[in-house]
């Protein structure tokens, strides 16, 4: 699946636009974190967002399913279109959304309790009950996540805490695709890993872009490199305040960047 | 490399500990302090032990005659028996029924605390709560007997109450004096869940009372239950709050509205009218010995639960 890259711009741009974001802003309390972003982020592709440490990426993907909330002091201005709905308006309900844009997080953080459990977790909550769908979901995810063969003599019993990093955080991806994400999110997900353990993991998001439009936030340029279609380059301004400097096909960002900015980050003459 | 530096570390350790003095005293003086205190719970416990089989060794009552359900203990007026079942009934229900009552309130005000109340309110309850568990327990038996006691003979006559002093008295006003222990290690079980697991499971679409119901809850049900435990331990041992409104009547516990006794009402309330030696006074030892039995099996629970919890 790796030809994406390779494709002309022209051709990309006919991938349908499953999230556009219009002059978004981000704020805590007082201060802007993040200003005037505007990206079209295109369906069963990786979007990779790169940028200094604090320039906002986390604040951004945690936008596109309403985690700010979360947040006392966050607020959001802007818009957020997700399949022609506008995430913000006031009918949403974040616990929708949450079931359809899926969030990894940086730390692999299982739930203390047996795998089946973890993976089972979201559908139950949705009001899944019968065994055999649950089952039925349960090794679906396992087997999408990658992580199947590794677990499935023992997934009923073993706790998830058991597992090792790479396969806790496999789990954490079962457990999100259990309640039937279009969209993942994920925030450094190998940031905490070794590098076989962070291999897999880019093999897996590469498969799981078939069926799913995936944004992924690293640090690792060869990471970006490898894994994602576009990239979005984010950089601080003189205010503080995060901003997108540019947006394309990785292919384009990392060799032929509009930008002087985004040019110095790749060749990692920056940050 | 890195087993060069341990050997090198290896070899400089012994010289560190000369060099340092002030460390192998301190772990002298901590080590005979400790010492101390297993040496003397060891030999109150011994003491307990031996006083509390007196009544068998001693004064040769049957060991069996214990779970006999009347007490007579009082030679001067007919044959004595030294049934302690009422006694320890009286303790298990009326522990029983304060731990129902205070549980479902305490982990409640736990929860609020832990994952509802703004940081300013926690502020402020935190302190609350620690005068609460400071006020002596004279002053809720006081507080029971002048309110609690008269209001209950007043308006209960409908419910069965006689006199107000009963089982549900002595329970209600336990209930009240634990709230404060189970609703703070119950709080610090809650708040020992890494947040993040609550991120993880809010990001998957669930409402912050599901995140509380099925995440929450089960992991932190060891502490759960290690709360409630302590709270029945402080409860049992409490004498001199419960005997204010309980009654005190040596009767097997039938209605909650009836006057009952517990082991430790029994204890100090007969303690000035025996003497040393004297039978009666050998079976207040035996009620001693139950009660620290009981206590222990509290303890061993409370153990076996919290290494069975696991890593977090
Ligand atoms: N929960 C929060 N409360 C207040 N400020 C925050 C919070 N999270 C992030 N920020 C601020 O927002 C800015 C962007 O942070 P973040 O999105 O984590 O950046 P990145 O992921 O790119 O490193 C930083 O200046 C950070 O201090
Ligand atoms: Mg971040």
């Amino acid at each position: 699946m790796s030809y994406a890259p390779t494709i002309p711009a022209s051709a990309e741009s006919l991938a349908p636009t499953k999230i556009r974001v219009r002059d978004l802003r981000i704020s805590y309390d007082t201060r802007v974190a993040v200003r005037d972003v505007n990206l079209d982020v295109p369906e069963h592709a990786v979007t990779a967002f790169i940028g200094p440490s604090g320039c906002g990426k986390s604040t951004i993907l945690r936008c596109f399913d309403r985690m700010n909330d979360l947040i006392p002091g966050a607020s959001v201005h802007g818009s957020i279109v997700l399949d022609g709905e506008e995430i913000n308006a006031p009918g949403v309900q974040p616990v929708e959304l949450r079931r359809k844009v899926g969030l990894v997080f940086q730390k692999p953080n299982p739930f203390p309790m047996s795998i089946y459990e973890n993976v089972a977790y979201g559908p139950r909550r949705h009001g899944v009950s019968s065994r055999a769908a649950l089952d039925e979901v349960v090794e679906t995810s396992l087997r999408r996540a990658a992580i199947w063969d590794e677990v499935k003599d023992e997934y009923r019993r073993k706790n998830a805490l058991s597992l090792s990093g790479g396969q806790q955080q496999r789990l954490c991806i079962a457990r999100m695709l259990a309640t039937g994400p279009e969209v993942i999110l994920m925030d450094e997900p190998c940031s905490a890993l070794d590098p076989i353990a962070t291999l897999r993991i880019e093999q897996l998001i590469t498969e799981l872009k078939t069926q799913y439009t995936i944004l992924i936030v690293t640090h690792n340029m060869q990471q970006a490199a490898r894994v994602s279609d576009r990239t979005a380059f984010f950089t601080l301004g003189d205010d503080r305040a995060g901003y997108l400097v540019e947006e394309g096909p990785t292919r384009m960002i990392f060799t032929d960047p509009a930008n002087r900015l985004t040019e110095d980050y790749v060749a990692g003459r920056f940050g | 490399m890195e087993s060069d530096i341990a050997t090198e570390m290896a070899a400089v350790r012994p010289e560190r500990v000369v060099l340092a003095p002030g460390i192998d005293v301190a772990r002298r003086v901590t080590g005979a302090a400790a010492t101390v205190v297993v040496l003397l719970v060891g030999l109150l416990l011994a003491f307990i032990a031996w006083n509390g089989i007196a009544l068998f060794r001693h004064s040769g009552v049957p060991i069996l005659e214990v779970f006999a359900p009347v007490w007579q203990p009082d030679p001067t007026s007919g044959e004595t028996t030294y049934g302690l079942l009422p006694f320890i009934l009286g303790t298990l229900g009326v522990v029983s029924v304060a731990a129902a009552l205070a549980a479902p309130l305490s982990l409640g005000l736990a929860l609020f605390m832990a994952e509802v109340a703004p940081p300013w309110a926690r502020r402020v309850m935190q302190p609350a709560m620690e005068v609460f568990v400071g006020i002596p327990s004279v002053v809720y038996g006081w507080l029971g007997l002048t309110v609690l006691v008269p209001f209950l003979a007043a308006n209960g006559k409908w419910a069965g109450f006689t006199s107000g002093f009963s089982w549900f008295a002595g329970s209600l006003v336990l209930a009240l004096m634990i709230l404060p222990t189970v609703s703070s290690v119950a709080y610090d079980s809650f708040r020992a869940v890494p947040p993040d697991l609550r991120t993880a499971s809010l990001a998957l679409g669930t409402t912050r009372w599901q995140t509380i119901r099925h995440l929450l809850l089960p992991a932190s049900g060891a502490g759960i239950v290690t709360a409630i435990v302590l709270g029945m331990m402080r409860a049992a041992g409490e004498a001199l709050a419960v005997q204010m409104v309980i009654g005190n009547r040596p009767l097997i516990p039938r209605s909650l509205f009836q006057p009952v006794t517990t082991l430790t009402a029994q204890i100090t309330l007969d303690m000035g009218n025996t003497v040393a030696g004297e039978t009666w006074n050998e079976a207040l030892w035996t009620m001693g010995l139950v009660l620290v039995t009981m206590s222990f099996a509290a303890v061993v629970l409370v153990r076996l639960l919290t290494r069975r919890a696991g890593p977090r």
